[in-house]
């Protein structure tokens, strides 16, 4: 490859590296250093090693919190990956329905994640709210703030209702943009309807399902505001997932040095996962080229 | 201007300046000869210097808490062996 002539562009960098050493790099330090130390407020810090992080790796609380965080994620992505497909196959490829479906598709993106929190703990109250009441109308001992399962499913049935429709609008930009010739050499040659979907639509659908996937991954991981405002963590702790208790650490009790031992891990895990999940489907695509 | 709100400590301090200088190190490797020197390796897909130098440090960074998970608050050793397996990773990855 030529040695490129022109190092000027270089500065054409300089102000999104601002931006990121701003944003990301310099608070992702001041982390580092909160780990290794312990504060008791007015800016005085102590060393305390490696001591948060081995009081993290064997800390119970922090393994339950992981494994509710890998288990959601995994639920959302099993569902809402599917679905998306499905809808965006559904979905009209012209005509008005074209901009209906897309403007309907858009609304649960659009609504802001406290006011969809708040719009879930009211539908699924028993006493006030629609889901809550209908589902004890019918025989249904529904009741989301008692049972760890219901609050459960309150919260895995909202975030398929707030975010497939991202999944399902990335879908079909992908489907949208396979040229009709396609279509037309799979009618000539007799294929099904699942040999069109399996060896046209999908493998085009491939870089926005990567994206998909890992837009969906790490927010379902990162998950906070939507289960706090509906649950609050709870029953007990059935909801509490890593960032609603990394929030309940730093700033509820004020252990700012564990709190920074679980962020660095916790941001250690996404990372690894992400990277696994970029790797394995680009060159999944690659091989599919 | 003050730094004392990052609350900076000797070794945090020499950790990023470690990560600092390696960047730095990369830069001047590719500049010296560019291109990123893909190859395919050991895991069957194609991978940059960039991309070993990623896989070796997130794979330092599990090594490390392993290390402190299973055996104990001694990192020299697990600073070791990560930095055998940045050796290998850029050896044969």
């Amino acid at each position: 490859m030529d040695r490129p002539t022109n190092q000027k562009a270089w500065f054409l960098v300089l102000p999104v590296l601002l931006l990121v050493a701003f944003s990301a790099i310099i608070p992702l330090m001041t982390v580092v250093n909160y780990s290794v130390q312990d504060t008791f407020g007015n800016n005085e810090f102590f060393w305390a090693g490696t001591a948060w992080f081995e009081e993290m790796l064997h800390s119970q609380r922090f393994h339950e919190a992981l494994a509710r965080n890998l288990i959601f994620s995994a639920i959302i992505l099993a569902i809402q990956i599917p679905l998306g497909i499905v809808v965006a196959l559904s979905m009209p490829r012209k005509g008005i329905g074209v901009s209906i479906c897309l403007v309907l598709m858009a609304l649960p993106l659009l609504i802001p994640w406290n006011v969809v929190g708040t719009i879930w703990q009211v539908f699924g109250r028993v006493d006030i709210g629609l889901l809550g009441h209908t589902l004890e109308a019918i025989g249904i001992d529904y009741n989301y703030v008692r049972d760890p399962l219901d609050a459960w499913f309150t919260i895995i049935l909202m975030d398929v209702w707030h975010w497939t429709s991202l999944v399902a609008l990335l879908c079909y930009a992908g489907l949208v943009s396979i040229p009709e010739a396609y279509y037309q050499a799979a009618r000539i040659d007799g294929a099904s309807r699942w040999a069109v979907f399996r060896y046209i639509q999908l493998p085009k659908m491939n870089r926005v399902l990567l994206i998909a996937v890992l837009l969906r991954f790490m927010d379902s991981f990162m998950i906070y505001t939507e289960p706090f405002v509906v649950t609050g963590g709870g029953p007990g702790n059935s909801t509490t997932f890593l960032s609603i208790d990394l929030v309940k650490m730093a700033v509820g009790q004020f252990d700012l040095g564990p709190a920074a031992a679980m962020s660095i891990i916790y941001f250690l895990i996404v990372l690894l996962l992400s990277w696994i999940f970029y790797t394995v489907m680009t060159n999944y695509e690659r091989g599919g080229q | 201007m003050n730094f004392a709100w990052m609350a900076w400590t000797l070794p945090t301090a020499i950790f990023f300046t470690t990560i600092f200088l390696i960047l730095v190190g990369m830069g001047v490797w590719e500049y010296v000869s560019p291109g990123g020197a893909p190859r395919v390796g050991i895991l069957r897909f194609e991978t940059t210097r960039g991309d070993r130098l990623f896989v070796s440090l997130l794979g330092s960074a599990f090594i490390c808490l392993a290390w402190l998970g299973l055996v104990g608050p001694n990192l020299w050793w697990a600073l070791g062996l990560s930095l055998a397996y940045a050796v290998i990773v850029f050896r044969w990855v």
